[in-house]
């Protein structure tokens, strides 16, 4: 993928990797958590909608990664950030890295989240001033869209469904929950890019509101439970991490230049 | 869309009519130029080319096959040292399919998209007919379909499944 130009201005070159970095591993690892779905899903529909999503996911990260590459200028593509770093330098927060366990529902609760949050994210991102991030986000945010309808169609189904439905939906939502707040952490690193970046801040009281309104409609209670310990952004990760990472690296590192 | 063929040395519109009639590797009764993929095409001075492509969705896999097919069709025109210059923005749309594009998409049997709002707004309670029968009494199946591109429909009254050109 051809990356646009590097031109970060007066903009600290490092922190706006840091930052493209952040974006592009939230798509990457949520893409391959989701590809676990290919020819598991409860229908073969779910099979192609998640396969499909998780692709989109993918294309924007590989656009994210390869700009990132660009921007550092020290010879790294997006396979090099995908496949040769190690844990502690993805900086993806805890929602997208957590394992559905083959629950479809906490799959679902997971994309109504994050496709939520990626919405207000990227319909914001798209007005950066850096001119690579806001074409990334513009055309992010329509392929988005689809997401959200998507698990917000499956929420409602599910929620007001059946008993069992309702009850694992909620189950679901519940497990997912803690994570949610670590979506809206702000940093020195944000701060440190005004114009460029979106501050996560700024996104929270959009993001629960869209969710809230999902879950009255769907007859879902918003779960009130304690925050998770948060880090990801400082690549401090739960432990599913390691194993996810392992599953999506070992190909390239065993054969290390191979081409297909 | 933008072409560059007023302002180049002679044979620009030669070559801009053989890029535009590469066939999209997923349909292939469409062309790139078609589906507005196909953004610009450039020769300078040296008779150098340069080609401007924009995907449909980030993670289009036909984006790679594209780039390779304009390189084989130029180099079969002689113009070996072709670039091929993927942007992202302005984001793709599928308002830009042509009229022709639509024709061909339908006949195929893929309904084409409906217009996108203004407002950036998809109207998806909007009916789709029927490519098969023509019929307005349609089901979409799944949003999500055999690309990033399409969604799944049937058909309630002759019963048969098409593809839907999803607006984008």
């Amino acid at each position: 993928m051809t990356a646009g130009p590097a031109t970060p201005g007066s903009t600290d070159r490092v922190d706006l990797v840091a930052y493209t970095l952040r974006l592009g591993d939230d798509t990457l690892v949520f893409s391959q958590r989701l590809g676990e779905w290919i020819a598991a899903s409860p229908q073969l529909e779910q099979d192609v909608a998640i396969g499909n999503i998780a692709l989109d996911l993918l294309g924007q990260a590989r656009a994210l990664l390869s700009y990132a590459g660009a921007v550092e200028g020290r010879g790294r593509d997006e396979d090099v950030l995908a496949y040769f770093r190690d844990e502690r330098d993805f900086t993806n927060v805890h929602l997208v890295e957590g394992a559905s366990r083959g629950d479809f529902a906490i799959t679902m609760a997971r994309l109504l989240v994050f496709a939520s949050y990626q919405h207000q994210l990227y319909g914001r991102l798209a007005g950066s001033s850096d001119e690579t991030l806001a074409a990334i986000a513009a055309k992010a945010v329509k392929e988005v869209d689809y997401h959200r309808d998507h698990a917000t169609q499956w929420v409602l189904r599910l929620g007001d469904g059946t008993q069992e439905s309702h009850r694992r939906m909620q189950a679901a939502l519940d497990a997912v929950w803690p994570d949610l707040d670590e979506l809206f952490e702000s940093d020195d690193l944000v701060r440190r890019l005004p114009g460029v970046a979106v501050d996560p801040a700024d996104l929270e009281q959009p993001v629960r509101g869209y969710l809230r309104q999902v879950l009255d409609r769907a007859t879902l209670t918003v779960p009130d439970v304690r925050p998770a310990v948060t880090g990801g952004r400082r690549g401090i990760h739960s432990e599913v991490m390691g194993f996810l990472l392992a599953e999506m690296q070992h190909l390239a590192r065993s054969h290390p230049g191979a081409q297909w | 869309m933008v072409s560059n063929v007023s302002n180049v040395s002679n044979g620009a519109s030669d070559v801009r009519a053989v890029v535009a009639a590469i066939p999209d590797p997923e349909i292939p009764v469409v062309s790139i130029e078609d589906l507005g993929i196909l953004r610009d095409v450039t020769v300078d001075g040296a008779g150098h080319v340069e080609v401007t492509i924009t995907p449909t969705y980030s993670g289009c896999p036909a984006m790679e096959a594209i780039q390779a097919d304009v390189h084989t069709a130029l180099a079969a025109e002689g113009y070996g040292d072709a670039a091929v210059r993927m942007v992202l923005s302005p984001a793709w749309s599928t308002d830009w399919i042509t009229a022709a594009g639509r024709r061909r998409l339908e006949e195929y049997g893929v309904a084409p998209p409906a217009p996108r709002a203004d407002d950036g707004a998809v109207p998806l309670t909007l009916s789709v007919r029927c490519p098969q029968c023509g019929s307005p009494e349609t089901r979409e199946l799944s949003r999500f379909g055999s690309t990033a591109c399409k969604a799944l429909w049937a058909c309630n009254c002759c019963g048969e499944p098409f593809d839907y050109f999803k607006p984008l």
